[in-house]
């Protein structure tokens, strides 16, 4: 395999939920090695973009290429298995469950856990502490740093991570920031963010989604320049 | 935490209570033991029961109204196993009462899991997204059940009669003779109970269940095979069903009424131990069997009403319910 080909590619992919027509046509890449950013405004499918990349909101129609794989078809688990891990919006951390047992459950060898523990200690050194608590009485940025480090426990090539800033405070959201940084020399980040600011600085790419349909891709470097761009997709400036 | 700690007081009560109207209705130690021991007994085969019932809604959210038809078949498969002729006679290949009595423990599971894994597999699977169709599909394979059994096994209810060596035991206290076959019964039970919880607590498919048993979806993102997990735990479910009915069919028989019978006891204890609790399934189970045993004492030795015992169940449901509207270890929803 070409190094340089994109570890995903996503073509003109349509969803349904129930019987609303929710993606009509999204496509993008996402390179090796890069962390690419969907932006969009509320309700414009980047969610259910991520979930049919999972395979949890099956796509009718379209391709989607992992790694040279097609997923489309496959069912999620299947497609975990072959490398991609999933922080969802509002993190599903198990609540009933420890931190331990948040991390052990998502090990698809035996020992993923301990192999990967140093990497995601380094990371998030307070999950060592918080180790023995219950989920459901973590922080808020507590769970979301369990639901990243619970997508590194096995070695994924590929990471969705979904608005991992929501609702957090800006110290907190700084450690995420960093962390992610550092994470992206190990594995390709695929991000869902609202807070452009946190966006721009991390991704080097860009999809903007609006109405279902993905409206255009580029370099993050240029959208921040394009002011009337995001003023029109994102209504931010 | 505080909540849990709340649950337990409640349930401790609630036991207390009943155990002090026993001691305080029982015409003397003998029969107060008797009580005890026969509503422990009860309370065996409902946990036996109400297990599967409340793992496989908590984790699938299927509420398996064939449950209790397990519990049936389970009975008469381990009966005709145990007895000479019926389906299968096994009498004179396996003279030793005994060896029988385990062999036909083991038909009855063999056979619960079997015909719990082809309703999983067969049946429900293809309706994961209709939630109450997979109800009614699961209340017609209770009547098929009990129709099946009708045609094999016809309808006159069987009572037990080839003994062995537990079942024929007895033991002395308080001047009063107790079988030991119900603490036979009553050890299963707790042991089960215990088993059961450690499976959950430290073993990896106990973290899939009860993380399942939170959201399945996500569980599924993580790379787990979830659909084959709902299969194992329905599989199991169903067999831990049919064990129950095999064991209780020494001392209850075989008869189509247990169907319905447990199955609607069961779901009191599942409901009021508060749905998708392990614990409060197997608190419940106590508390609801011990209930039964002492409604059936103090209407036979006072009212003479025995359909106060059957409706205890619903009764302590709707007592439960008012003094905790989710349930004793539920979730406040
Ligand atoms: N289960 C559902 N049933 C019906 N419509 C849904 C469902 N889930 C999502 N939608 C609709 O699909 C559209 C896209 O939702 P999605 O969650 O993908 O948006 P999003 O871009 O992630 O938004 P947000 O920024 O608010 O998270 C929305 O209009 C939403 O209302
Ligand atoms: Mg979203």
């Amino acid at each position: 395999m070409n190094p340089t080909d994109p570890i995903l590619t996503v073509q003109a992919i349509h969803t349904f939920i129930g019987q609303f027509h929710i993606l009509e046509g999204v496509s993008f890449t996402v390179p090796r090695g890069s962390i690419s950013v969907l932006l969009g405004r509320n309700g414009a499918g980047k969610t259910t973009t991520l979930k049919s990349i999972m395979g949890m909101t099956p796509p009718r129609e379209g391709t989607i290429l992992f790694d040279g794989q097609n997923l489309i078809g496959k069912r999620p688990y299947h497609i975990a298995q072959l490398g991609i891990g999933y922080v969802p919006e509002h993190r599903a951390i198990f609540k009933e469950l420890t931190v331990r047992e948040n991390l052990e459950i998502a090990e698809r060898k035996r020992g993923d856990l301990a192999r990967r523990g140093d990497l995601i200690f380094d990371l998030f050194p307070d999950l060592k502490r918080l180790y023995t608590l219950l989920g459901g009485n973590l922080s808020g940025g507590q769970q979301q740093m369990l639901a990243i480090a619970r997508a590194l426990v096995p070695d994924n090539r590929l990471l969705l991570i979904d608005e991992p800033s929501e609702g957090l405070a800006p110290v907190i959201i700084e450690q995420l920031m960093s962390a992610i940084e550092r994470l992206s020399a190990q594995t390709t980040i695929l991000l869902v963010e609202q807070n452009f600011r946190m966006a721009s600085k991390l991704a080097q790419l860009y999809t903007i989604i609006d109405d279902g349909r993905s409206a255009i891709s580029g370099s993050m470097s240029d959208l921040v320049r394009d002011e009337a761009l995001i003023q029109r997709y994102l209504g931010v400036a | 935490m505080l909540r849990q700690r709340t649950s337990w007081i409640t349930i401790i009560i609630l036991i207390a209570a009943l155990l002090i109207f026993a001691a305080a209705t029982s015409r003397n130690l003998g029969t107060f033991g008797i009580t005890v021991l026969s509503g422990l007994f009860q309370a065996m085969l409902l946990f036996l029961v109400a297990s599967g019932l409340s793992i496989i809604f908590g984790l699938m959210d299927v509420l398996n109204f064939a449950q209790g038809g397990f519990f049936m078949i389970g009975a008469y498969v381990a009966y005709d196993v145990h007895h000479p002729g019926g389906l299968i006679d096994m009498t004179g290949a396996i003279p030793n009462a005994d060896l029988r009595f385990f062999l036909s423990i083991l038909a009855a599971i063999v056979i619960g899991a079997l015909l719990g894994a082809f309703l999983e597999r067969g049946l429900l699977r293809p309706l994961y997204a209709r939630p109450i169709f997979q109800l009614v599909l699961t209340f017609g394979v209770s009547l098929v059940l009990v129709e099946a059994v009708r045609f094999i096994w016809s309808t006159t209810p069987y009572s037990w009669t080839a003994l062995f060596s537990v079942r024929e035991g007895y033991f002395t206290l308080f001047e009063q003779q107790f079988s030991t076959y119900r603490l036979f019964v009553i050890g299963i039970g707790f042991f089960l109970i215990v088993a059961i919880a450690l499976l959950l607590q430290r073993t990896r498919i106990g973290i899939i269940i009860r993380a399942g048993v939170e959201d399945s979806g996500m569980v599924e993102a993580l790379g787990i095979n979830v659909r084959a997990v709902f299969t194992l735990v329905f599989t199991f479910g169903c067999a831990v069903a049919a064990f129950g009915g095999a064991i209780a069919a020494p001392f209850l028989g075989a008869s189509i009424g247990m169907s319905s019978s447990f199955l609607l006891s069961a779901i009191a204890v599942v409901v009021l131990g508060g749905l998708g609790s392990y614990v409060g399934t197997a608190a419940g189970s106590i508390l609801v069997g011990l209930a039964i045993a002492v409604m059936a004492n103090y209407s036979a030795e006072f009212l003479n009403l025995p359909v106060l015992a059957s409706m205890t169940p619903m009764l302590l449901l709707v007592l439960v319910l008012l003094l905790r509207p989710s349930g004793l270890f539920g979730e406040r929803r």
